[in-house]
């Protein structure tokens, strides 16, 4: 098994590449821009962690990248190319022949997440009917070996079990079971330790890990405790009010953070220690995305080394080394 | 599982009792003296007092509970004086009557309020979910007597499309033998296609008010209840994925959308067999429903107390199965009780 | 909107000036905000004036009958025409606002208080008082409710009085359920404590400190349960029960235009049952609105 990093680094293509993407969501009291010109990609096999507060719009990003958003959201610009396809001009249908089987989400609450008046067995099922030609005499059987592969003991027993019947950290493994039945190359993991105590969060990410070594699969991690995404993830996403403020690998952007809101971020998170809620520690609040008069620089109103042209001018991208970019006028 | 449903019919057991002293009270609080009004105005006092006897009034009142919870066990609820008849006879031979539209109407107002209710939910905002939005409102708001007559004037009167609004069958036809009561198969079984048409001509009416009526509450509960489910984690789930709308809508989201509204059912049915009575009225439809109003018209109470005691039951009844095939179809139920 | 309902719930539980000036202006805003139950008041004032002021603003004696002018159609004298001896249908109409009204008030206000009584008793205290209540709730329910009322007024004798009680009666459970819930949970809520505390007795604090804040759910109750019980009302005067002609009652002048109906003089049943259908709708639109002035979580 070779360290997919390295074999896979210089790809020429990426597996999945985001283009100055926006989404924007119609509600009774205005249009909130949760996206704007967010641009990231992620190879094959990498791990990528795309971290911010709540609100920060990383899972609408994955969302719309999915096609599962809201009806009252929509992609108002850019391009997200996955695998040769670019998933903003791709048809509904084109969308979702594409999930579950070349990727898939995984999600936080994973009781919540799973049918409550299905047997969990044929929950997988339905996903294997859909998108492999499996014949429906051998459904079952496959459905068990997905379950046997996430390591849940007895699994012809727990395939007939309802979500209620089992523990979170079974109903996670039930989740990561369904969304990799069919082999994905993308794993899109939303807050998946949320809602888990903390020896199960430990095993639910280290099988995340293992299997997507195994079956040289790229992952995104979308967390808000960048402890877990430190652990976890070849390179990091940082994200902050609709903007991806910083992109690096992740020994760099510990060592050498650019952006102030990375380095605060940073500054509150000793490295490895998970159970500190990092993220409240950075005074103020996100801006409210339906106001008209949202400055370029949607930090600025809580940095202490603005200057007029970050709300004046518009917001640019600087690449330090390569691959750690910062969208900041004044980086550290 | 039949453990379960055997528990649940001794869950039912109080409410059962709880009927039977209902409508015992019911009958021994008739206004009067009931040995006074079975014997008739021009009768003597010793008249009275031997009716009194006869009907056991004499003795007391726990007595005449277990007389009156005896008689019921043996299926005796009493004569009506009006017409001299044993009032469960009465009722077992006009029960179908009531059932044919009752449930056809609940048949009708499903088939309507379901994709109604779907329609209005997967498309918020949408004219479907403002016409959703106003036959609920609209629906609870209909006295049933005006709806119907309503509709008699219009198809009857004005179009000529149905049949008058009276009875159960066109005077040119006699009722189909007896196999079940439910004319449509009873005339199927005789393969009296005639007669089919007859009586489904005249239960046309009778049955689009009925589904006017419980339409609203049906559509109600499932346009929230879909709502519910349609943001739901395991909808999300399920779009992330790849399965099609069809096996999202239907295997995850309507399937766990319908347990409230089965919850809801046993309001509507309490609502549906409150308004048979109203309806048979204003269709002069045979049912049990006309037989106990003609009764009350007439100060014949056995019938009433009757009537209601066979309703009672029977909703009872219908709440069980309800409950029952709510075990059925949600697996977490059976773990908590 | 969450400070909108704590602003609610400090009406209710000081009526402080400022407190009432801001759910006025919360009121207004949600009126303004939905014009159906603005429209709805509107009718509801209307009808209440019918109700109050029907015997003076009826152009003929509801009673007066006229063979000479039986069964004419509607026109500029007789508004909504003249059934079949003759009486003028508008002002039959009018006038049976005061009494359909009445009753449905007078259904609700009892069951409003007996069950709201019982259910704030169940909820408070537990135990057998809980398990008595709740047993006499679950035998009602265990009718069809229609059914129901049918068999009391047929018990009690037929008078509108018995029908108000048969109405009143079936509606009990409603409250009892919305009261017992929202006593219980509020039993142990830190300002109950103070004034248990405070040496308020069991009673005193249930009436004086519970009661108050349990009151915006009930109202909501109220609004829906009227129209249910307009309904109920004329549905069983339809069928010939508590209200005798030749007294003027929506539910027995539809009944008695009934056979008309299929001979073609439709205006002797359609106006008191549109009307009718008019009040109840206003109410329930009067419902669903309050429940959004209240609650506008709520909102399905």
């Amino acid at each position: 098994m070779s360290a997919p990093l390295i074999a896979d680094a210089d790809h020429p293509v990426p597996l999945l590449d985001v283009q100055s993407l926006g989404v924007e969501f119609q509600t009774r009291s205005g249009t909130v821009r949760a996206i704007q010109d967010v641009s990231l990609s992620v190879r094959r096999g990498e791990t990528v962690g795309v971290v911010g507060e709540s609100g920060s719009g990383k899972s609408v990003l994955f969302y719309s990248v999915l096609g599962i958003l809201d009806a009252a959201g929509r992609v108002t610009g850019g391009r997200a190319v996955f695998g040769g396809l670019d998933l903003t001009a791709a048809s509904p249908s084109e969308l979702a022949e594409l999930r579950g089987r070349e990727a898939a989400m995984i999600f936080q609450n994973p009781r919540a997440a799973l049918n409550p008046i299905r047997k969990v067995g044929r929950q997988i099922e339905d996903v294997l009917a859909r998108h492999t030609s499996t014949p429906s005499a051998q459904l079952r059987a496959r459905a068990i070996e997905a379950l046997a592969a996430v390591r849940i003991p007895d699994p012809e027993r727990r395939y007939h079990a309802y979500p209620f019947e089992l523990s979170g950290g079974l109903c996670q493994r039930v989740m990561i079971a369904l969304s990799l039945a069919c082999s994905p190359s993308l794993l899109i993991a939303d807050e998946p330790t949320t809602g888990l105590d903390v020896t199960t969060q430990a095993a639910v990410m280290d099988l995340i890990r293992e299997l997507a070594t195994r079956r040289r699969m790229a992952t995104v991690l979308i967390t808000h405790d960048l402890g877990l995404a430190a652990d976890y993830c070849d390179r990091i996403v940082v994200m902050h009010a609709g903007h991806v403020v910083e992109t690096a690998p992740t020994a760099q952007l510990f060592a050498k953070p650019r952006h102030p809101y990375t380095a605060r971020l940073v500054a509150t998170t000793p490295h490895g220690a998970q159970s500190l809620s990092a993220l409240a520690a950075i005074p103020g609040n996100l801006p409210d995305l339906r106001r008209a008069d949202l400055p370029n620089c949607r930090f600025s109103e809580r940095c202490d080394r603005k200057e007029a042209a970050c709300v004046s001018e518009p917001l640019t991208t600087t690449e330090f080394e390569a691959g750690h970019r910062v969208a900041c006028r004044r980086p550290l | 599982m039949l453990s379960l449903i055997a528990r649940r019919l001794l869950a039912a057991i109080p409410s059962v009792l709880g009927i039977v002293v209902v409508t015992f009270v019911l009958t021994r609080a008739l206004p009067g003296d009931p040995a006074a009004y079975y014997a008739g105005p021009a009768a003597t006092a010793e008249a009275v007092e031997q009716i009194r006897v006869k009907l056991g009034l004499d003795q007391p009142l726990w007595r005449q509970f277990l007389d009156y919870a005896g008689d019921l066990a043996r299926g005796d609820l009493g004569l009506s004086v009006s017409t001299g008849q044993p009032v469960s006879e009465e009722l077992l031979r006009r029960l179908p009557a009531s059932l044919e539209i009752t449930l056809l109407g609940l048949l009708l107002a499903g088939a309507i309020a379901l994709p109604l209710g779907i329609l209005a939910a997967t498309r918020p905002n949408s004219w479907i979910d403002h016409a959703c939005r106003l036959v609920t409102t609209l629906g609870v708001s209909l006295p049933i007597f005006f709806t119907g007559l309503l509709l008699a004037y219009v198809f009857y009167y004005l179009l000529g499309w149905a049949p008058p609004p009276v009875g159960r069958l066109d005077s040119l036809y006699s009722p189909p033998p007896h196999w079940t009561g439910f004319y449509l198969i009873d005339s199927l079984i005789a393969r009296d296609g005639r007669v089919f048409l007859s009586a489904a001509g005249q239960m046309v009416l009778p049955v689009i008010t009925l589904a006017l009526f419980v339409l609203a509450p049906i559509a109600r509960m499932t346009r929230a209840s879909m709502l519910g489910v349609l943001s739901s984690d395991f909808v999300r789930t399920a779009r992330a994925s790849g399965l099609t709308p069809a096996t999202v809508l239907y295997r995850y989201a309507f399937r766990n959308a319908m347990l409230p509204v089965l919850t809801t059912l046993g309001m509507v049915f309490s609502f549906l067999l409150g308004s048979n009575v109203v309806i048979e009225k204003v269709f002069a439809w045979p049912g049990v429903g006309s037989y106990a109003v003609d009764a009350l018209i007439q100060s014949d109470y056995a019938p009433v107390q009757g009537f209601v005691l066979v309703m009672a039951l029977l909703f009872v009844a219908i709440n069980l199965l309800i409950d029952v095939l709510y075990t059925v179809i949600d697996p977490r139920v059976s773990i908590e009780s | 909107m969450d400070n909108r309902v704590a602003t609610l719930d400090a009406t209710s539980d000081a009526s402080r000036p400022s407190a009432l000036a801001a759910a006025l202006r919360h009121a207004r805003y949600v009126l303004g905000e939905n014009p159906v139950t603005a429209a709805a008041f509107a009718l509801f004032g209307a009808f209440l004036i019918a109700a109050v002021a029907g015997p003076w603003l009826a152009p003929f004696d509801p009673l007066a009958t006229d063979a000479a002018r039986a069964l004419q159609p509607p026109s500029s004298t007789h508004w909504f025409g003249t059934d079949q001896l003759g009486r003028d249908i508008f002002s039959r109409v009018l006038v049976a606002t005061s009494l359909d009204f009445g009753m449905a008030f007078a259904a609700v206000a009892l069951s409003f208080g007996l069950g709201c009584g019982l259910g704030a008793l169940a909820g408070y205290y537990g135990g057998w008082t809980d398990r008595l209540v709740s047993r006499l709730s679950d035998t009602i329910m265990a009718f069809p409710l229609f059914v129901l009322a049918m068999a009391i007024v047929a018990a009690l004798g037929n008078s509108v009085a018995n029908i108000i009680y048969a109405t009143a009666i079936i509606n009990l459970p409603f409250y009892i359920r919305v009261a017992r819930a929202e006593v219980n949970v509020r039993r142990n809520a830190g300002y109950v404590e103070a004034a248990r505390l405070a040496g308020n007795g069991e009673l005193r604090v249930l009436a004086c400190h519970i009661f108050p804040n349990i009151l915006p759910p009930v109202m909501v109750q109220i609004s829906l349960n009227m129209g249910w019980a307009i309904l109920n009302a004329a549905g069983l005067s339809f069928i010939g029960l508590g209200v005798r002609p030749p007294q003027p009652e929506w539910g027995i002048m539809v009944a008695e235009g009934g056979s008309y109906m299929i001979s073609g003089e439709w205006w002797v049943s359609f106006f008191p049952g549109a009307v009718l259908m008019l009040a109840v709708f206003c109410f329930n639109l009067l419902g669903d609105g309050l429940r959004d002035l209240i609650d506008p979580r709520r909102r399905t």
